[in-house]
């Protein structure tokens, strides 16, 4: 009897929780006043369903981005540093991928290793302008990183609208790279083996945060900066480390989309599907644990799909999907913000 | 490059782009006193520009514009309140959802109401006129900035003042500053910090609306989607610079929004789009690090 109480009390804020979140995104479907029976089976044929599962393979195809995203922020926020900056280190890393990849002559399998690595460095560097700026200048990396999108942003932009652009396609985008870089579909399927990478990603993160000493300590100084600089370790190598796996980790996650998804670079391709937040609240919602990483990742990319299948079938503007994931977030960020706190850290960065 | 710095008509623009940044950033003094780490200024911004659309095209009045704009930023900063006060999440996180939140509903109201994606503009869009002040108009240079303004620009000049002068001396403006360096003396008096902070979130998001409402329907009779474009990020950054005092805010978003208004004027420069949007965002940056350095420097020569 005891025990079904605990549970009870366990289990109740939750059950609140979500009705709170089906009566929000009711409401708003009521407003628009879409039918609730389409709209939801819209949403799971949008989400999993279509001719030979093509949905569900755009859904994964999506989730191997958002996922990437959640891993490389992951890593960062583990190691206590707001790196908020995940857009700008794909975005560099997209970009270079895609020039790399028009401009260098040479074996295909080459040139698609050297753009990937490329993609990588450029996104660690990237990362590491941010890392710089606040351990040497003391600006504050949560508004140093995100503040370093928008420069990259309108770079990319310009590189792809005048020196780089594609100019007989009449759109602002770079050329297709070669066809032979294309990475592979699974056999039967539209989903590019991009997904791959992303699982490698999220299985390296598994690894080096539990299974390295680096790891160990980069995750220390999460948890407590001033524990681990008391005890010795170097933390601003630490950081700075940190911030360049981070940021290669998003680079490789534009190269992704570069070489799995468009074949090129496309102005605003990697911003406004607005992949990097959403990897950012895919971390959140699962409070940091990183073998729920890619499940948060996959629900996220559902819900963004399927929200499309809602407009598809239902006439619901495709962009109650962010409405519906603030909304988990709100709700579900303040049961799990034991998790990071940004309190101890505000004060000192402020 | 001079004669456009010297130009009359550079001058009188840069209130329009000095007014939302710091109506927003005046917000984030509020909060930032009253100790509560709001970062969600951009999305309370791009709220109220959307709101301030909504209202004055329904109703035909730029004031009641403002007005709806007011409320649906401080129902964000209720919003705020609720998640992070409340239920206890974290700042940051409660933050970047609202930005997103703010991100979303706008897009789908856009579409859901006007039924229009991308941009939304219409001739029923009543917005604000410029108010000529006889005697000012004719100073020479000061003239044209000080005269023919949006009601929203004096109404955020006189917010410096007049927000300093309540920090300072008013029973409230002394509680949200206790609520953000010694909640424990608050609480021994007998008042909540939590109810303080609470108040300085809501009018946060009124201030913030009312500086969406100067992009929409102030510069501009037109909503487009994302149209805060990281301007409420540059208010956090103004905050955090100046610690949350309204004099040195002042000055730095006078700054912040001069630099926005000469990357509008270098375009017709033939200097790349892309470059002069990247301005504001650079000129942030540099003027972050220099005072950051600036800081930090003297902080360690203090110290030694």
């Amino acid at each position: 009897m005891k025990f079904a109480n605990g549970t009870m009390r366990a289990v109740l804020p939750w059950a609140f929780t979500v009705l709170w979140i089906a009566a929000i995104i009711f409401a708003l479907l009521l407003f628009v006043g879409a039918p609730f029976g389409e709209a939801i089976s819209g949403f799971l044929q949008g989400a999993f369903g279509g001719r030979r599962h093509a949905y569900l393979m755009a859904t994964l195809s999506r989730t191997a981005l958002i996922t990437g995203m959640a891993i490389s922020v992951m890593l960062s926020f583990r190691a206590g540093l707001f790196n908020i900056g995940g857009e700008g280190q794909l975005v560099a890393g997209g970009l270079v991928a895609a020039l790399v990849a028009t401009l260098l002559p040479g074996p295909p399998l080459v040139v698609l290793v050297v753009a990937i690595l490329a993609a990588m460095l450029a996104g660690a560097l990237w990362a590491l302008i941010a890392g710089v700026l606040q351990l040497y200048m003391g600006v504050p990396l949560l508004v140093g990183s995100l503040l370093l999108n928008y420069p990259i942003r309108y770079i990319a932009s310009y590189a792809v609208a005048h020196p780089f652009r594609d100019v007989p396609s009449g759109m602002v985008q770079s050329h297709l790279v070669p066809q032979e870089t294309w990475l592979a579909y699974f056999p039967g399927t539209r989903l590019d083996i991009g997904i791959l990478f992303t699982l490698a990603a999220t299985a390296f993160a598994l690894v080096y945060s539990y299974w390295t000493v680096h790891g160990y300590h980069t995750r220390l100084n999460g948890l407590s900066a001033d524990f681990a600089r008391t005890v010795g370790l170097p933390v601003r190598k630490l950081t700075l480390q940190t911030l360049a796996i981070s940021g290669a980790i998003a680079g490789l996650v534009g190269a992704i989309a570069v070489f799995g998804i468009h074949h090129r670079y496309i102005d605003g391709m990697l911003v406004q599907p607005l992949y990097a937040w959403t990897g950012i609240i895919a971390v959140l919602l699962v409070g940091m644990v990183p073998w729920a990483v890619p499940l948060s990742g996959f629900f996220f990319a559902a819900v963004q799909t399927g929200a499309a299948g809602m407009e598809r079938a239902a006439g619901v503007p495709k962009e109650i999907a962010l409405v519906i994931q603030a909304v988990i977030i709100l709700f579900v960020a303040s049961r799990v913000s034991g998790a990071l706190s940004s309190k101890e850290r505000g004060g000192g960065n402020a | 490059m001079l004669e456009l710095l010297l130009d009359p008509s550079f001058a009188a623009s840069i209130p329009r782009f000095v007014t939302p940044i710091l109506l927003a950033a005046l917000g984030g003094v509020l909060c930032e006193r009253a100790g509560v780490f709001n970062i969600a200024l951009e999305g309370f911004l791009l709220t109220g520009a959307f709101a301030a659309v909504l209202g004055a095209y329904f109703s035909g009045s730029p004031y009641l514009g403002a007005g709806v704009a007011m409320a649906a930023g401080m129902t964000m900063g209720l919003i705020f309140a609720e998640f992070n006060l409340r239920r206890g999440g974290d700042a940051i996180v409660v933050s970047i959802a609202i930005n997103l939140l703010a991100a979303g509903l706008t897009t789908f109201l856009l579409r859901a109401v006007f039924n229009v994606t991308g941009a939304f503009s219409d001739p029923a869009i009543a917005g604000f006129g410029s108010i000529r002040i006889p005697l000012i108009e004719d100073i020479p240079v000061l003239g044209p900035v000080l005269s023919g303004q949006s009601i929203l620009f004096y109404l955020a000049l006189a917010c410096v003042p007049l927000l300093h002068v309540f920090l300072a001396r008013h029973r409230l403006g002394l509680r949200i500053r206790a609520a953000g360096e010694n909640a424990d003396a608050l609480r021994a008096g007998g008042v909540s910090p939590r109810r303080v902070q609470l108040l300085a979130l809501v009018a946060c998001g009124a201030l913030c609306g009312l500086g969406g409402a100067q992009l929409s329907i102030a510069n501009v009779n037109l909503f487009v989607e994302n149209m805060s474009a990281g301007r409420g990020w540059i208010a956090v950054v103004a905050v955090l610079l100046t610690r949350g005092r309204p004099w040195p805010l002042f000055f730095i978003a006078l700054l912040f929004g001069a630099v926005d208004s000469l990357s509008f004027r270098v375009q017709g420069l033939g200097l790349a789009q892309q470059f002069t949007d990247m301005m504001p965002y650079l000129a942030t940056l540099v003027v972050l690090v220099v005072l950051s350095w600036w800081r930090a420097r003297r902080a360690r020569g203090g110290a030694s």
